[in-house]
């Protein structure tokens, strides 16, 4: 855990370096396409709270100066499969996000859905030495969280202080400088497959690139598309992506749970490829063009037609009614929200306050999907498209961006980690020269 | 069926291969993009010249090419000034400035520097300002100012022509040559002549009597009449000396008397010196017997 402390404190502080040269990259490497997007920080923002504790929260103000988008090759599930092809997949992203920023950038944050992500919530508590919270008690009671078994070859991306509380005062942002005896606090761990992180680590690396942070996408969609209020009182993100489903739970401003369904728009495009017996290429071309959820009787009369390259009369003049293709979408679909709301069950969704779902990601653009996801996940569903930043494109403020456009938020705000704490003394190995004075103390 | 002409077309891969990314990436690089806009061609510039100017030979031909090139263009005939005219001075005093700039024409309008020229002229005593000017037809025009004569100074040495502020204009032989003009003598009688012509002014009544005025001592002025008077003026406020004498004269006549002095120096105690004769007759009337041999 040492270990991975380390290469966090590393990553946070190559994003200082990068912020103080104001150039950052941001990466979303998906499983359909990699966005990469060129921020330029403009200094400090004005008269911004800063939300949580420690000295990362509230960086300032941005401007996106180059994006690119490509499509993505050799990752499955959110997850690298095949190392070259990404590489050159990120390499093509890259070069025209710096050819339209014409800056060089040496620093990216990525963010990736893959992993298998698991979260976990973590309690510590502590006893004050002083009657007041310093900064240091802060970290004391963040390692004082009992740590569970995370499992082998799994790895932490987000260990975030959720909730402080002091004696029996809960719900505190910030205990800093408050008075009282015992200081709790309440933390959200999520782990992923260290595999995973090693290998994007490593591709990006085969880049030229540093890496300057991680998080999951799920999480960064949520910061994205849920409006203040939803992440105040309580909301879940469903990211429908390509290869995976991320789901993010947010309350009272921190994502309390994440997780994630490893089924997505690809596997939908999958089923039409291979119930209609024609290339994933065509496949896609015709659920992005005719696809739905909801067939009505019109459907029954639109015919689409398949075409083909094979040659062969018959087969390149079929056509399929746009019922057949909904029909062949909607039991995908409904698949994937159905395993949403086992895990939102799973997570004690129904506990929260307010309950409100929000669709995002590219495969939530299906036609209807709102009255299909409000029948299986509640009422309270809305579909959400990012935020606006500055400079974004025009091409790149669909909801497929929510977590490219949440990662620059994360960027530009990010929320304080575990480990943007100092380790506390007590932990610090090096206490040698404390121990000296005192031997020279006792002896002469 | 599939067309036989149409093969199915070629998918070239998107990605930048590694070293063109690098590249790319090299490019953006604000210290290299410097480095190989400027400082490469500046660097393959200095060292192409540094090795063509290795050689002495090469460097010596191309400082003669250098100076042939220079000449080739300052001497074209538009830039040559063949004439120097003079204006507006007298016919001896032109022939002195023409002397005294000394230019050697033809010479080229690139060369010749316009104010040294002016700067020459205007050493010359008798020129007051002169005023350089390359004309049409590549003339050198210079139109020359002279001073005015206003003043006579008789010195040691002769006689001298000055102008109203007191500089030196030339010499003068006789006297009657220039006798318009009023006369001063004495040492530092050149630096005080504004003063001197406020004393003149102030003793107009007497203009047809006055020879000229002396400075004495550097100091204060006589104004010399004919007939050998003398009136000593004091350093400070002459001028309200010589108003006094001039209200004295109207009332008494003063000086048509047998006076041979009139002091003035001191304003509370004017003084006055009788001629011999005049002396003479005045010890008589008071009944004084004067010795013949103590006549002073």
């Amino acid at each position: 855990m040492t270990d991975l402390y380390h290469s966090q404190r590393a990553m946070r502080n190559m994003r200082k370096a990068a912020l103080q040269r104001g150039v950052i990259a941001i990466l979303d490497v998906g499983t359909s396409k990699i966005a990469c997007l060129v921020l330029r920080f403009d200094g400090f923002e004005e008269g911004a709270e800063p939300d949580g504790v420690g000295s990362m929260a509230g960086q300032s103000n941005f401007r996106v100066i180059g994006a690119a988008t490509t499509k993505s090759r050799g990752v499955r599930f959110g997850e690298i499969s095949a190392m070259n092809e990404t590489e050159r997949a990120i390499r093509t992203a890259v070069q025209a996000a710096q050819k339209m920023a014409n800056v060089r950038v040496d620093h990216v944050i990525a963010c990736f859905s893959g992993g298998e992500p698991r979260s976990y919530g973590l309690a510590g508590e502590i006893e004050l030495q002083d009657t007041v919270v310093k900064e240091n008690d802060v970290a004391r009671v963040l390692a004082a969280c009992d740590v569970p078994d995370i499992g082998e070859g799994r790895e932490v991306i987000h260990a975030q202080p959720v909730n402080f509380a002091l004696d029996h005062r809960s719900g505190l942002g910030d205990p800093r400088d408050q008075i009282g005896n015992r200081l709790a606090c309440d933390m959200h761990l999520l782990t992923v497959d260290a595999a995973v992180v090693q290998n994007l680590l490593y591709c990006i690396k085969r880049c030229d690139l540093d890496l300057a942070g991680i998080a999951s996408s799920a999480y960064a969609s949520g910061i994205a598309s849920l409006v203040e209020d939803e992440r105040e009182l309580g909301a879940a993100c469903i990211d429908m992506g390509g290869g995976s489903t991320g789901i993010s739970i947010f309350m009272k401003k921190h994502m309390i749970f994440s997780d994630a369904v490893r089924l997505g728009g690809d596997h939908v495009t999958s089923d039409i490829a291979q119930c209609l017996h024609v290339p994933v290429a065509v496949a896609e071309r015709i659920k992005t063009k005719h696809g739905g959820v909801h067939a009505t009787g019109m459907d029954d009369r639109e015919m689409i037609e398949i075409g083909g390259d094979s040659g062969d009369w018959d087969k390149d003049r079929r056509q399929v009614s746009r019922t057949e293709l909904i029909g062949i979408i909607r039991p995908r679909v409904e698949e994937i929200l159905e395993q949403a709301a086992e895990r939102l069950l799973a997570a004690g969704f129904e506990s929260l306050p307010s309950q409100q779902i929000v669709l995002t990601g590219g495969a939530s653009q299906i036609p209807g999907l709102d009255g299909l996801a409000s029948r299986i996940l509640g009422q309270r569903v809305r579909m959400g498209r990012p935020l606006r930043v500055q400079g974004l494109p025009q091409a790149a403020t669909g909801p497929t961006f929510a977590s490219t456009v949440g990662l620059c938020l994360f960027a530009a705000h990010p929320q304080d980690e575990w480990w943007d704490f100092d380790i506390p003394a007590e932990r610090y190995p090096a206490r040698s020269l404390k121990r000296a004075l005192k031997w020279f103390k006792d002896n002469w | 069926m599939q067309s036989l002409g149409r093969a199915l077309p070629l998918r070239r891969d998107p990605a930048p291969s590694r070293w063109a990314y690098r590249m790319q990436r090299l490019w953006l690089t604000p210290l290299f993009r410097v480095t190989m806009r400027v400082g490469m061609p500046a660097f393959f510039v200095v060292l192409a010249m540094g090795i063509y100017l290795s050689d002495a030979n090469r460097r010596e031909a191309f400082a003669n090419f250098a100076v042939a090139t220079k000449e080739k263009v300052t001497e074209r005939p538009m830039f040559m000034v063949n004439l120097l005219s003079i204006d507006g001075a007298s016919p001896e005093l032109a022939d002195a400035v023409r002397r005294k700039l000394n230019l050697q024409l033809p010479q080229s309008s690139l060369t010749l520097d316009l104010n040294a020229v002016r700067a020459h002229a205007e050493e010359l005593d008798a020129v007051d300002s002169a005023v350089v000017r390359l004309g049409a037809g590549n003339v050198l025009q210079v139109t020359i100012s002279e001073r005015q004569p206003a003043w006579v100074w008789r010195t040691g040495h002769g006689l001298m022509l000055l102008d109203a502020t007191g500089h030196r204009i030339a010499g003068l032989a006789a006297r009657d040559d220039r006798a318009d003009l009023p006369l001063v003598a004495g040492e530092g009688a050149d630096q005080a002549v504004a003063e001197a012509k406020t004393i003149l002014a102030a003793a107009r009544p007497w203009a047809s009597r006055i020879r000229g005025l002396v400075r004495i001592s550097d100091r204060r002025w006589d104004l010399v009449l004919d007939r050998d008077q003398r009136i000593l003026l004091p350093a400070d406020d002459p001028i309200g000396a010589v108003e006094g004498l001039i209200a004295l004269d109207k009332a008494e006549n003063i000086l048509a008397r047998d006076l041979t002095v009139v002091d003035l120096r001191n304003p509370l105690r004017p003084v006055l010196r009788l001629a011999q004769p005049a002396l003479a007759a005045l010890r008589q009337a008071q009944g004084l017997k004067i010795s013949p041999e103590s006549k002073s």
